[in-house]
């Protein structure tokens, strides 16, 4: 999630957006995650509260970990950050 | 961490950024339209022009802003990639690193170095065209540094900074990352709080995912001074917000910095409002975002918001509390760390060190026959070997990274030979000592040069022997018994062994009555002072080099040979030793002394009994099964005195494809050796590869296997060479 590929995945997970109640975000495939990477999420994030939809990260990537801790926004999203899935998880965007 | 350590890491990194353009172009030279290429050339360009902007080193981040811009233009299809751009584009990326080495040498670009500059961004200029973005760009950099604010209380240095960021728009479309800035304030300080902003981000619809929305408030602890700090931001200062408060500011001067700047950095209720953005269930949700990332920081802001009657101090506190402890539980992971090769080498040391001292331990404890001691002695051994293999596996590089260096040397001769030469890589991932790569790149140029001149025929003589024209070089490297092999091999016209012949007998050489083998011609053209080339072309050719390149694989303990048929291009084979610290060997016994072979050499040991003793008197080879095996009595080599022992030993040793066998009195196993070098003195004895101390304090020699086998092809040839001169002898009578 870079901002190479930013402006692709905006448009992807916005019309998931639309169709979905739920949104499980699996990260563990994110190798790059940079401020535009940051700032989808945080979107991705505000959106769904204003919605009243859930939005879940799970198997969050190193990179975006780092990214993370970095900014010290880990406890605003609010999801487990385990690196070792313990609990099913989707292996696509949306649900 | 002081800037020059800092500026170390960022050089090491554009070098490798610039290895990736300089392969992307390389590519794009074959496949102009590879997106992949293109993207990868245009992020090495993009990141350098970033990070170089955050060391202050504008004349790289103006030319490569130019070169970054034409390179957008080829990813929007503006302008198509060609030959010619491919081959600008790699001027220019030489250019980058001219004004890198330069700033490593902290001198300013002379006046050769900044009219090159010049001559490519007026080439440049001409894909841009219509395009003014160039000249904003360079403007741009040429800023005088921050401004400092005035006096916002002395810096004491008992608390932290507090640095307020709020980046423009176009910050991510410069190719600043934001969160670069961050890491980087962790090398000037410590970053004790970080609090994200992002109340700027626009409703989805009209979120541009490519600007950047977001700020940040830092506390920073750092002996830094204010301007060191400022320098930080000074690349991206023109289109962002930046305050720096020094240390020691209290609420009231954070509540003052938030009135000196009334229009954009509010802090988050009063933004929020007043921007009319955002309705007042917006500003609830962001009063939560507070709840839940707040800190020291963090609670300096609430303070102002509780003053405001917004926030509670309750929900305050524990929020800092939750955040505290999700904080301490998770450590920083990286993939990667950057080691001084000095601290490897001297833990390979250590762990040398280690060996013969486990060694010496396992020697006692069999003389002790302590049950207990002797197996604690074999666990030990067994871990130490386990300890001397990773540690050696951290000096194993792949030289796949050697090899692609090498492309550009195949593209740059091959245009001014007028050949069209395409380089092939075999494995690339092949691992090698380190110490072995770096020696290693000058002679394999030399080979890959000479292949490319002499080896590589022109075009049309090609074409006349119905081979394509264009011509084919590859490097291969794999792994062969306890060594690594690497070929540089061409499909030109092979080594002319008659003219080989006449050069060699010309120059002295060798003897006219001289048999050789084919093989042995063609490794000729490794003496020194032999050069076949008829025309001398300041590539190769000089008659000085390939002898260079024998003496340089030799110092590693390796050996170099050519192979070669008439009109079936040539194959130069460089056998190398993996490491060249410790190996695991063999060791045997004549008479008092110990000698040592590396372990991978030994095929077999046999007893030569007195039946096959008698068998071989008189000769050098016995019969092993179906072989002759020649022979090779250590005890007349190293002149040793003392009786022969009624029984004695053949270790049969094996070098690339030729087989000998070694007659020693006993034989003692296998174990550890550190190989120390021999001392100058005897360094030009052939037959001895090093020593190495063994458990019970005595030194040993290594045989060197390679000089041995050698040996034995030259008493061959002399044994060979009287019989011709008798055949001569009887026909001339």
């Amino acid at each position: 999630m870079t901002i190479y590929t930013a402006a692709a995945l905006k448009e992807r997970m916005q019309s998931l957006f639309a169709t979905c109640q739920g949104i499980d975000l699996d990260l563990a495939a994110v190798t790059e995650f940079d401020s535009a990477g940051l700032q989808l999420l945080l979107l991705a994030k505000r959106e769904a509260t204003d919605a009243g939809k859930e939005l879940r990260l799970l198997n969050h990537s190193h990179a975006v970990l780092e990214v993370l801790e970095l900014c010290n926004l880990a406890a605003y999203f609010g999801d487990p950050v385990v690196l070792t899935p313990s609990r099913e998880t989707s292996r696509n965007i949306g649900s | 961490m002081d800037m020059e350590q800092v500026l170390q890491v960022f050089l090491a990194e554009a070098r490798d950024l610039l290895e990736a353009m300089e392969n992307g172009l390389l590519c794009l030279e074959a496949t102009p339209d590879d997106e992949e290429a293109i993207n990868a050339v245009f992020r090495a360009a993009h990141t350098i022009k970033g990070s170089a902007g955050l060391f202050g080193l504008d004349e790289i981040v103006a030319f490569t802003h130019v070169v970054e811009n034409v390179l957008d233009r080829v990813r929007d299809r503006e302008v198509t990639m060609d030959n010619d751009l491919a081959a600008l584009l790699l001027r220019c990326r030489d250019h980058i690193t001219r004004l890198l080495d330069m700033a490593e040498e902290g001198v300013r670009p002379d006046a050769e170095t900044q009219a090159m500059g010049a001559e490519l961004h007026a080439a440049l200029q001409l894909y841009l065209a219509a395009d003014a973005a160039p000249a904003g760009g360079v403007a741009v950099v040429a800023e005088p540094p921050l401004s400092q604010e005035p006096g916002a209380g002395g810096p004491v240095a008992s608390d932290t900074w507090h640095i307020s960021l709020r980046f423009g728009a176009d910050v991510l479309r410069n190719g600043m990352d934001p969160l670069s800035f961050l890491r980087y304030l962790n090398h000037l300080g410590e970053v004790v709080y970080v609090t994200t902003l992002f109340d700027g981000l626009p409703p989805a619809t009209q979120m541009e995912p490519e600007s950047c929305y977001l700020g940040f408030e830092i506390e920073l602890r750092s002996d830094a001074d204010k301007e060191s700090i400022a320098n930080v931001f000074e690349f991206v200062q023109d289109d962002c917000l930046i305050r720096i408060l020094p240390p020691h500011s209290r609420l009231g001067e954070l509540i003052a910095l938030l009135h000196e700047l009334p229009e954009s950095d509010h802090k988050v209720g009063e933004l929020l409002v007043q921007s009319g953005a955002l309705t007042r269930r917006e500003l609830e949700q962001a009063l939560a975002l507070q709840q839940v990332s707040v800190g020291e920081q963090g609670a300096r802001i609430g303070e102002i918001l509780v003053e405001q009657g917004a926030v509670h101090h309750e929900v305050v506190n524990a929020a800092l509390e939750k955040q505290r402890q999700g904080r301490d539980s998770k450590g920083r992971e990286n993939c990667f760390i950057r080691i001084q090769a000095d601290k490897l080498d001297q833990l390979i040391n250590l762990v040398g060190e280690l060996v013969t001292l486990g060694d010496g331990v396992n020697l006692h404890a069999q003389r002790l026959e302590d049950e207990l001691l002797f197996e604690s002695a074999s666990v030990l051994t067994r871990l130490v070997s386990d300890i001397r293999d990773s540690a050696l596996v951290l000096r194993m590089v792949p030289i796949g990274e050697t090899f692609n260096r090498f492309r550009r040397v195949v593209r740059d001769v091959g245009q001014e030979l007028q050949k069209d030469i395409a380089l092939v890589i075999n494995g690339a991932e092949t691992e090698l000592d380190k110490s072995v790569i770096e020696k290693i790149g000058d002679p394999l140029m030399h080979l890959l040069r000479n292949a490319m001149d002499h080896g590589i025929e022109a075009a049309e003589a090609r074409r006349a022997q119905g081979k394509p024209g264009g011509g084919t070089v590859s490097l291969n490297a794999y792994h062969d018994s306890g060594s690594i092999v690497i070929e540089v091999a061409d499909d030109g016209a092979g080594i002319n062994t008659g003219r080989v012949r006449a050069k060699a007998l010309e120059r002295g050489l060798i003897q006219a009555d001289q048999p050789l083998t084919q093989q042995e011609i063609c490794n000729l053209v490794f003496e020194p002072g032999f050069s076949t080339a008829e025309q001398v072309t300041n590539l190769s050719g000089r008659g000085v080099g390939m002898d260079v390149v024998r003496r340089n694989i030799e110092a590693l303990r390796g050996t170099v040979t050519m192979q070669s048929g008439e009109g079936a291009g040539t194959t130069a084979r460089i056998r190398l030793p993996l490491t060249l610290a410790i190996i695991d060997a063999f060791q045997m016994g004549i008479g008092d002394s110990s000698y040592v072979v590396p372990l991978e050499a030994v095929v077999e040991c046999v007893e030569l009994d007195e039946p096959m003793r008698h068998e071989a008197h008189g000769n050098d080879y016995i019969q092993l099964r179906d072989d002759v095996l020649p022979l090779l009595r250590l005890r007349d080599i190293f002149a040793i005195r003392g009786k022969q022992p009624s029984l004695e030993y053949v270790v049969v040793v094996q070098f690339g494809n030729r087989r000998a066998g070694l007659v020693v009195d006993r034989l003692f196993g296998e174990f550890q050796a550190v190989i120390k070098p021999v001392a100058k003195l005897f360094g030009t004895l052939r037959g001895i590869g090093g020593t190495t101390i063994l458990g019970s304090g005595e030194v040993a020699l290594i045989l060197d296997v390679a000089a041995l086998v050698q040996r034995i092809t030259v008493r061959d040839a002399a044994a060979r060479a009287p019989v011709l001169a008798v055949q001569r002898a009887v026909s001339a009578g």
